[in-house]
């Protein structure tokens, strides 16, 4: 099983550790510390949690046609970015769906970092550097080079600017900026997130004793915010509250980019990448499925993988993610069906233990942040 | 958390209070920290029939879904109805939170469940592994 620089931590800190894609990590921390799912789940929408993510990868793309190799392999358009932004994007097949999706920063004139999934991280540093070889850029997999913690909720901003020199005021949602941090120097700083709430991940020297001194610095001074540390429970119902896609659910290697409604994020207008061809024919052909949001009606809890039903007991489709939602206090899921139950109020059912339970199609994201 | 003494524990994580023949299930503190927050508890009718052994319902916590198996063979009595609205309830005192009462069809089963020290040791062994 594989470890991250801070397995001590959590497992002194009393975490709940589990087998999550060949890494041992903390899915939630005991309740004699303020942890448990709910618990932390409310602290990020509230106040302020810390989540380490270094089990996610990066890839590094530097040179003169880095811009070029990065255009090509992802379906974003990363020509917009300015140093210093951020994008959601995805690497596509020629089929047109995911490889994985990917947070692509623009660090340089001519430097990218892409941030992948943990359960990818192979997959797609090996897909990057096949698929990039004619370009003048150097590929490089910075996947074991970081800790990465993220500093999530409202409070997430007051918390860490205790910590840094940057002025994080000045950087705008899905921006970075580099600064001292916790005595670090030149610490990259990304206000990014996967919890649909306000927040910063930070990217770290992945020594053991360094990020475990981070992590406790983080703590200390979220102290007066309530911060939390929080695990991947909370980490799932959080983006699913925010309807962000999770790899293996909502996206797959059998999943388009429009069935899953990431259209906005996919910049048909670029000349050329991986998958356009066939999500050009796919837009044409038009799609049959499509991705909604469910909330149960009657009483039960949609989990991922269970039959979503008509009403009158015929499958439909399938659920992705399913959970209570701790926030909304509801139980929420994301499913594929047919266009025609896609309307918001169509009445589904969900098979729950051989029973078909009550849902309907809802509005999403199921939770949006208030602005400030 | 101690375990009660005045009861016998499954190797399924469940709890058995008998008094004559009614006796009320519930789960273990084991089982409840192993789920983690409670939000859902799926109990059987009054008047189903329980097999020793057999599954009688599900608990859900934010994370999981776990079956309930049913320490003794019986016919429930009455359910916590508490338990529909406060399934937290679990969480917070799961040797008080009876989810059942059962007539036993059979007191003698009790015997070859575990006492609590058999129990708690059981428990140390699992996590052992």
């Amino acid at each position: 099983m594989r470890k991250t620089a801070l397995n001590a931590v959590h497992r002194q800190m009393g975490a709940k550790m589990v087998d999550f894609n060949g890494w041992d990590m903390p899915v939630e921390y005991p309740a004699s510390i303020g942890g448990g799912i709910i618990n932390e789940h409310m602290a990020v929408r509230t106040g302020v949690g810390i989540f380490d993510v270094s089990h996610m990868g990066d890839i590094r793309l530097a040179g003169p046609q880095a811009l070029a190799a990065v255009q090509h392999i992802s379906m974003n358009d990363a020509s917009r970015l300015a140093i210093g932004q951020a994008q959601y994007s995805a690497l596509l097949y020629p089929q047109g769906t995911f490889v994985d999706d990917v947070i692509v920063h623009r660090l340089g004139e001519e430097e990218y970092l892409l941030v992948i999934n943990a359960g990818t991280r192979e997959k797609d540093f090996n897909w990057v550097r096949d698929n990039t070889r004619q370009f003048d850029c150097a590929v490089e997999n910075l996947s074991d080079d970081f800790t990465q913690i993220a500093i999530q909720g409202p409070k997430g901003v007051d918390t860490l600017q205790k910590l840094t020199d940057a002025d994080l005021s000045a950087v705008k949602f899905y921006w970075i900026t580099r600064g001292t941090v916790c005595g670090l120097k030149n610490i990259l700083i990304a206000r990014t997130g996967y919890t649909a709430e306000d927040g910063f991940e930070i990217y770290i020297p992945a020594d053991e004793a360094t990020s475990a001194r981070a992590w406790n610095e983080i703590l200390s001074a979220g102290k007066e915010f309530g911060i939390v540390p929080c695990g991947l429970g909370a980490r799932n119902t959080l983006r699913l509250e925010g309807k962000l896609p999770l790899y293996g659910h909502e996206i797959s290697d059998t999943i388009n980019v429009w069935e899953a409604g990431l259209d906005r994020f996919c910049k048909m207008e670029k000349p050329e990448f991986i998958g356009r061809a066939a999500l050009e024919k796919a837009k044409a052909e038009g799609v049959t499925r499509t991705l909604v949001g469910l909330e149960m009606v009657e009483r039960g809890i949609a989990r991922d993988g269970y039959k979503v039903l008509d009403s009158g007991g015929r499958e439909i489709g399938y659920v992705t993610s399913g959970s209570p939602a701790p926030f909304l206090k509801k139980n929420i899921a994301l499913a594929y069906v047919p266009l025609e139950f896609a309307a918001v109020g169509t009445t589904v059912k969900v098979e729950i233990r051989g029973q078909g339970v009550g849902a309907q199609v809802v509005p999403t994201p199921f939770y949006k942040r208030p602005k400030k | 958390m101690a375990y009660p003494t005045d009861r016998k524990y499954s190797k399924s994580h469940e709890w058995i209070q008998a008094s004559g023949t009614t006796a009320a299930i519930g789960i273990t503190d084991h089982a409840q920290e192993a789920l983690g927050d409670i939000v859902f508890v799926e109990l059987p009718k009054v008047g189903a029939e329980l097999a020793a052994g057999k599954g009688f319902g599900t608990v859900e916590s934010v994370k999981a879904v776990s079956d309930l198996y049913a320490p003794a063979t019986g016919t429930v009595t009455e359910t916590n109805a508490d338990l529909a609205t406060s399934p937290e309830n679990v969480n917070k005192d799961p040797h008080g939170s009876w989810m059942m009462k059962i007539t036993l069809k059979n007191p003698g089963e009790l015997d070859a469940l575990l006492s609590a020290a058999d129990y708690e040791k059981f428990v140390a062994e699992e996590a052992g592994h």
